[in-house]
């Protein structure tokens, strides 16, 4: 418990802390809003044209924004001090040794891939994916109001990237990683010499495969016929479906690959856990 | 009496003091709100009227400008620490520890640019989350999205070359940990997959990065000034399209 308490309390993890009420509550006005709109309709036309003079009234609300903010700020800086450790000594690594929070959510994915793929490929998919955002999301409606029933699969894909993928990750990587980035539960003393014990596995060997090539040849077809999902499903669905129609094939593409890479993280953190996974293709020159 | 205080305003604000100080006077019209806004340098930005939903807090939760804002003061807070702070291996350190213990107000002045950088970092997240809910991205907005996804980089980027200057061991190991992965780097790190041969420790994306092998002395320097030059520059720069982009594109989204 002591250990949790000092993550808690540490100056730097202020921001996280700050998050863990921040989110919920935007989570809760945001959706109060959309009920709102998803019961009584989009507001008309008449209502939307009526424009203000930004001199005093937008004006007005950013300086009391302004001076709320400054004081928010201003109070934390007087309360808290920001950390200063010792000098810096490369001969002397801390454990755990953490990247600064916000990098938290990435150093956890390391914890089910390999290095390149959860610090470089999934990153970079993240970042071009956040980009394709507006290009292959061609639902017109639900644009500048809040609202559940018009966009239910964007909602829902965007929020469980953000709020599970990201902040969540973020929060057990800041509070419930211990020494040797082991995990553990709040009330749990760290203990620096826990060693746990390497029982995992690779998915082939679960499935009683024991040369290497075949296990190599195995694991393609597993993360091959994955990604398969994807195209399959068009094949099957195109012609009934105009929604399909409408998306098209190219953006059908991206938009079932990025999807099926973002749910591979969940599914391999399933697989760790509960079965023990540590890879689902074990190749010469990559693994994953 | 009444007639005896108009008769001074009028005598004060007609006096060429006065005059060459403010233009005009205030009219309280449509057509004074309007030129507030069109001849001040620092308002100009905005249009001289927006829709009202705009102005609604539980719509755009203020988190545009609450990051905007930080991006402010870590901007004067740090160019004033930058008086007291040199970016060498020998110094660093100390003088932050000097800067703590014996400029005044250098600990709060500290506080602040670390917080409001930490602040920073929350809002534009949540920006971007405000965003997204509100479909604010769909047409004519999507190029907009893309240099916020930028700027959310930026932001990123800019906290964490900010994060190794005090130089002390969070600021080691933070950074020590963040830049390990460049290492694993298809292709361009020298323990990734399908490294060439002569992709090695001290040519890999890594090294770029790092200017060394570990986190040294050079490190510090290009840090310093990725931070305090380059990449604030790049993010004025960014901002400055992502306003006006927001103008350009009908100012802020609404159900129309
Ligand atoms: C340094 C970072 C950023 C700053 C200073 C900034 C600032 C702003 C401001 C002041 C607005 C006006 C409306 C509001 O306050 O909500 C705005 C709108 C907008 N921002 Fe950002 N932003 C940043 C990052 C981002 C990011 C990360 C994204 C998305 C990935 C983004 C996308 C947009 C879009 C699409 C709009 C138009 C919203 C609408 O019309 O409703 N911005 N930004």
């Amino acid at each position: 418990m002591e250990h949790f308490i000092a993550l808690v309390t540490k100056p730097d993890n202020v921001p996280i802390v700050a998050i863990l009420f921040l989110i919920p509550y935007f989570i809760y006005l945001s959706y109060r809003q959309a009920r709102q709109t998803d019961k009584t309709g989009v507001p008309s036309d008449a209502a939307l044209n009526d424009k203000v003079y930004v001199w005093p009234y937008l004006c007005r609300n950013e300086f009391i924004c302004a001076i709320i903010v400054m004081l928010v700020l201003g109070v934390w800086s007087i309360m808290i001090d920001a950390p200063l450790e010792e000098p810096s000594d490369p001969t002397k690594t801390p454990n755990p040794s953490k990247a600064p929070w916000y990098f938290l959510a990435l150093q956890e994915m390391l914890v089910y891939f390999d290095p390149w793929i959860a610090g470089v490929v999934l990153p970079g998919l993240i970042i071009a994916g956040l980009i394709a955002i507006p290009y292959i999301d061609i639902n017109p409606k639900g644009k500048g109001y809040y609202t559940i029933k018009e966009r239910p699969f964007a909602l829902a894909v965007f929020s469980f990237g953000f709020i599970i993928l990201w902040i969540v990750l973020m929060v057990v990587g800041t509070f419930l990683r211990g020494p040797g980035w082991n995990f553990f539960a709040p009330w749990e003393a760290w203990d620096p010499h826990l060693v746990v014990p390497l029982t995992n596995v690779n998915l082939s060997y679960l499935f009683g495969i024991r040369d290497a090539d075949t296990a190599n040849f195995f694991g393609f077809v597993v993360v091959a016929g994955y990604f398969a999902i994807g195209p399959v499903f068009y094949l099957w669905k195109h012609k009934s479906s105009r929604f399909l129609q409408e998306l098209g094939l190219v953006r059908y593409i991206i938009v079932s690959f990025l999807f099926l890479t973002m749910l591979a993280l969940p599914i391999k953190m399933i697989l760790r856990v509960v079965l023990n996974v540590k890879y689902i293709w074990v190749s010469p020159w990559f693994n994953i | 009496m009444n007639e005896e205080r108009k008769g001074l305003k009028e005598k004060i604000t007609n006096s060429d003091i006065w005059r060459s100080i403010f233009r005009h006077g205030y009219e309280d019209t449509g057509r004074r709100y309007t030129l507030q806004v069109l001849q001040n340098v620092w308002l100009h930005l905005h249009p001289p009227r927006i829709s009202r939903h705009a102005l609604n807090f539980r719509f755009t939760w203020c988190m545009g400008g609450i990051t905007f804002l930080m991006f402010l003061v870590t901007a004067v807070t740090g160019v004033l620490l930058m008086f007291y702070y040199r970016p060498t291996a020998e110094y660093a350190f100390h003088d932050v520890q000097y800067l703590e213990f014996d400029i005044p107000f250098g600990m709060l002045l500290r506080n602040m640019h670390r917080w409001a950088a930490h602040g920073m970092v929350i809002s534009v997240m949540l920006h971007m989350f405000r965003v997204f809910l509100t479909g604010s991205y769909k047409k004519p907005r999507e190029f907009n999205w893309a240099v916020g996804v930028i700027l959310l980089l930026v932001t990123f980027f800019l906290s964490f070359t900010g994060y190794l200057l005090p130089w002390d061991q969070l600021a080691f190991w933070a950074v020590t940990v963040g830049t390990n992965m460049a290492r694993a780097t298809p292709v361009l790190g020298h323990e990734g997959p399908f490294a060439p041969q002569d992709i090695t420790q001290s040519n890999d994306v890594r090294f770029a990065l790092l200017a060394g092998t570990i986190v040294g002395p050079s490190t510090l320097l290009r840090f310093y000034i990725l931070h305090c030059v380059a990449v604030p520059l790049l993010a004025s720069v960014l901002m400055a399209l992502h306003f006006w982009r927001v103008r350009k594109d009908g100012g802020i989204s609404g159900p129309l």
